[in-house]
């Protein structure tokens, strides 16, 4: 078996990786870290791992070297430890922010200082398999994935590789779990139940990833958190440099999407769910992506839905480690989802 | 066999060799309904559908 350990691991994408790798047919999972919860039952605070893991919480400073070192700290954190978490394990996967953007100069744009490990910056694989799988094959570090910006590069990248895209206005609706586990009077339920709350208008930091990911065209992006838990609605309003049939879009992700396990084609003339529905990819690894084209402008509407702990942190994460592996890429990652829900 | 285009997304659609003019079909990519309106040579249409209308 392969050891892994998870750093970090009291937030919710710990406990989702947690959920997943006690399920991979590859992994042992040897330990797990928090500050706040050390010497106490894994399901504690995960309780839906109860009767899953006699594992407990231990400190950071117990961690010992494993095969594979998951990193769930909050942003800025790994990237001041790396080299202490480098002599631990072969390969590492870091869920945070901090190796994501390769330019320095885009992560002192919108993280607002200078990266505390320039160096490392080039060793890491962006994690989504999809766009990086190649890399990932060769890979002793990946990063992790922005959720908002998994649902937009997904949607988006098979027109942007085809530098179809003159410009895009993109809005994605997102659930709570997104803020983490942290509290405050924001999330306190009154204030939160029932709100619609635009929290990122502008300026939302997964926005350097989309840039990165995505290339040179005007992206306009806005965040909407809603009444959900999990989850990420995006709606991009592209507009297309040259007009297209709604048949050509369909062969263009035929051919991007064709072929990945995780990213389905959802665009339906009948039926409840015509378009991707976050509600029914809660737990699960998949992208669903549709689209329709406005018949009366170059307007394309592109559609995407994900798990915003699944696809958009954890689910990535594990199949980028079976990448990495040389695994089957869905291992660990067979949910199927529930319905109804 | 004769095989056409779907009208929805372009996919290769096997009509059925003992098919008739009216018959549904479904296209094996996009999952729309065809009706066939023609057999020599193929030809279908997209099916007619209950429209919704959530906008009142």
């Amino acid at each position: 078996m392969t050891t892994a350990s998870i750093v970090g691991g009291s937030g919710y994408a710990g406990g989702e990786l947690l959920r997943l790798l006690l399920g991979h047919p590859q992994i042992e999972v040897t330990q797990i870290t928090s500050r706040q919860y050390a010497g106490k039952f894994v399901y504690s605070t995960h309780p839906n791992l109860r009767g899953s893991t006699r594992l407990k919480f231990t400190t950071v400073d117990e961690l010992a070297p494993c095969d594979v070192l998951f990193l769930a700290l909050p942003h800025g954190e790994a990237s001041t430890q790396i080299e202490r978490f480098s002599g631990l394990a072969g390969r590492i996967i870091d869920l945070s922010a901090d190796f994501r953007l390769k330019d320095l100069d885009l992560y002192r744009e919108w993280y607002g200082l200078d990266h505390p490990a320039p160096e490392w910056l080039s060793r890491f694989v962006y994690g989504l398999p999809e766009l990086h799988r190649a890399d990932l094959q060769n890979a002793k570090y990946a990063s992790g994935v922005g959720c908002n910006a998994t649902a937009v590069n997904l949607a988006l990248w098979p027109l942007a590789t085809r530098n179809l895209i003159d410009h895009a206005v993109v809005e994605v609706k997102v659930g709570s779990s997104e803020g983490g586990n942290a509290f405050s009077l924001a999330t306190h339920h009154p204030e939160r139940s029932g709100c619609v709350r635009s929290f990122a208008p502008t300026g939302h930091r997964h926005q350097a990833e989309m840039l990165q990911e995505l290339g040179a065209f005007d992206l306009y992006f806005s965040a909407t958190a809603i009444e959900l838990v999990r989850g990420v609605l995006c709606t991009a309003h592209v507009f297309l440099k040259d007009d297209l049939a709604e048949k050509d879009v369909w062969g263009i992700y035929r051919e991007a999407y064709g072929s990945e396990r995780f990213v389905r084609l959802v665009k339906d003339r009948q039926g409840v769910y015509r378009y991707p529905e976050p509600k029914l990819l809660a737990g699960t690894n998949y992208c669903d992506v549709g689209f329709e084209k406005d018949p009366r402008s170059n307007r394309l509407v592109v559609i995407s839905a994900i798990d915003n702990l699944m696809k958009g942190a954890a689910g990535s994460a594990v199949q980028s480690m079976n990448v990495m592996m040389g695994w089957p890429e869905d291992e660990g990652l067979g949910f199927m989802g529930l319905h109804p829900v | 066999m004769a095989v056409v285009s779907c009208p929805e997304c372009g996919a290769n659609v096997e009509i059925p060799g003992d098919a008739i003019v009216g018959e549904i079909i479904v296209c094996p990519e996009c999952g729309v309904e065809l009706e066939v309106t023609g057999l020599d040579p193929a030809a279908v249409t997209l099916a007619a559908e209950v429209e919704e209308d959530w906008g009142e």
